[in-house]
């Protein structure tokens, strides 16, 4: 199977590798996949006051489709608000790395891995402060 | 390192530095030897005769040749020539071997015995006597890849017909006691198959002191070429079968159609020279694949071996290493052509039925990678690959959050995982 140059360079240099303070406030943390699939990534983001996130980071254990997504992932989310982060697709991810038919599913797990970090941060501050945006959906 | 200077690999390549990228998958195939190239060359062009033609020089010259080749066929497995039928590869010679036998005898006998880490072609001949009628006991085997006789014992009836238990595995390389099972099915009157693909030529086999009925050869596994193979046939005590290719009743009417006269020379060559240096061949591979495993358990913590170490093939190492994910390790040692048992290398999403067979957890058969060590495998080859794997190993574990969790003393199993 050959790969896009775009994936093999994630691949080969990962963007955002790391891990945030899961249990501070301003950290949400998405935990997907399962090690029994071939597939787990952890998302993390951290969200400034106005709701946007300025860092983000990950760790994935997959192939390497599974990890240039989880890169990609993180690189287009820094900088946005939690929305935008939210209208992130899948086939966007698939597209930007030229993904094959049988790794779309890489891509699927990187916007899930988005979407629960989100909702986790969002589930946190729904706690913490009533006056909070809720969550869309 | 420095090597001793005489292996073929350094003979065909000319120098001591290895040659990128290094071919550790043995088990897939093998490059064909040039001493079996060379033998089949002449008869691809002036000695293209039809071995079957039964009235000039060109037809007697290549039925010598053939002849010759099934004899060199039955030496290395010490059967009869009488007893060696070319055919197209090991998936065809186990596919007649089942169905044939089977339907044969299907008015006296309707069950069949195997094992759940046979090979595809097996499980699926098997899969398809079972849609026409017959029975057919999958057995499990133990932890170590290894079959419980006692169970063989159990499973065979009146009705069995005959049992089949491949003689090393493709995947894990362990070697089944096929001396054992030739004692047990002989003594019960059931005939005994073996899917020898991967061990002939690497392992000691003998027909007739294993007591096998049945066993199926494939070229491109001994340095021979792809696309022939051979079935031995047992004639004492005789075995019978229906066979699967009708015409012109060429191998003596168990495969019809003309053979192929270079690709039965090419095996019949790869058997002659495997016969002759399994010995020292098979010390040699044993030497680089415990170099290989010492170092890589020296340098990496959290790294299993799938199946016994003991009966296995010389040149086989199948490890699970924890918290990479196989494919991934695969694109960052592209250096090194392996295998995985990771599901992502094929189209299913199930890794590796041979590792689950032996009850290895599903998220360690993610991240077995298969390594073959072959004829033309070089210290300097293994070194080069230890070094590369276990620096892609670092790297990739740094970036597992399974690894960090490992770290953090979190249990894997206790997470709720949602899958996909």
């Amino acid at each position: 199977m050959a790969y896009s140059e775009k994936l093999l360079e994630h691949y080969e240099n990962p963007r955002n590798v790391g891990s945030l303070d899961k249990n501070a406030q301003d950290v949400g943390t998405g935990l997907v996949g399962a090690p029994a699939c071939g597939d787990v990534m952890k998302l993390q983001i951290r969200v400034n006051e106005q709701g946007v996130i300025e860092d983000a980071k990950f760790k994935t254990f997959g192939c390497g489709s599974a990890i240039a997504s989880s890169s990609l992932a993180t690189e287009w989310i820094k900088g946005k608000t939690l929305d935008e982060a939210e209208q992130i697709k899948n086939t966007q991810i698939a597209q930007q790395l030229a993904l094959p038919p049988v790794k779309i599913h890489c891509s699927v797990l990187a916007e899930d891995a988005i979407k629960a970090a989100v909702a986790d941060y969002r589930a946190k501050h729904a706690r913490k402060d009533e006056t909070a945006p809720q969550a869309a959906q | 390192m420095v090597a001793n200077g005489t292996t073929a690999a350094e003979k065909l390549n000319g120098d001591n530095r290895p040659k990128l990228p290094i071919y550790l998958d043995y088990q897939a195939t093998t490059p064909c030897d040039p001493r079996v190239v060379e033998a089949m060359l002449p008869y691809f062009t002036e000695k293209f005769g039809n071995p079957h033609s039964r009235n000039h020089v060109y037809g007697w010259e290549a039925e010598d040749a053939v002849e010759t080749a099934r004899k060199q066929v039955a030496s290395i497995i010490g059967a009869d020539e009488k007893e060696v039928i070319f055919t197209s590869g090991a998936t065809e010679s186990n596919n007649l071997a089942l169905k044939g036998v089977a339907r044969f005898y299907k008015d006296k006998k309707n069950h069949l015995v195997t094992v759940a880490t046979e090979h595809k072609c097996v499980l699926d001949s098997m899969r398809h006597l079972e849609e026409e009628g017959f029975k057919v006991t999958y057995l499990p085997v133990r932890k170590d890849g290894l079959l419980d006789l006692e169970l063989l014992k159990g499973a065979i009836t009146d009705k069995t017909v005959l049992v089949s238990v491949m003689a090393a595995n493709n995947e894990i390389g362990v070697v089944q006691p096929l001396a054992e099972i030739g004692e047990i099915c002989r003594a019960r009157g059931v005939f005994f198959h073996t899917d020898a693909a991967q061990a002939v030529g690497k392992i000691p086999i003998d027909v007739k002191k294993m007591k096998i009925d049945l066993l199926s050869i494939s070229g491109h596994k001994i340095y021979g070429p792809k696309g022939i193979g051979a079935l031995y046939v047992g004639r004492k005590p005789r075995v019978r079968l229906q066979a699967l290719i009708t015409g012109g009743g060429q191998e003596r009417g168990m495969r019809s159609g003309t053979l192929p006269t270079p690709l039965c020379v090419g095996l019949g060559a790869a058997c002659a020279v495997a016969e002759k240096e399994m010995g020292a061949e098979a010390e040699r591979l044993r030497m680089l694949r415990d170099r290989f495993y010492r170092q890589i358990k020296e340098r990496l913590p959290d790294v299993y071996l799938n199946g016994d170490l003991e009966h296995r093939l010389p040149g086989n190492l199948n490890l699970s290493f924890a918290y990479v994910e196989g494919e991934g390790l695969m694109m960052g040692i592209k250096d090194l052509c392996v295998s995985s048992g990771s599901a992502c290398t094929s189209a299913s999403l199930e890794p590796s039925y041979v590792l689950r067979a032996l009850g290895v957890e599903e998220d360690l058969a993610h991240t077995s990678l298969r390594i073959g060590f072959g004829r033309f495998t070089t210290e300097q080859d293994v070194d080069y690959a230890v070094e590369h794997i276990v620096s892609a190993v670092k790297r990739l574990r740094e970036l597992s959050p399974l690894w960090e969790m490992a770290q953090e003393g979190i249990d894997i199993k206790s997470i709720q995982w949602t899958g996909h």
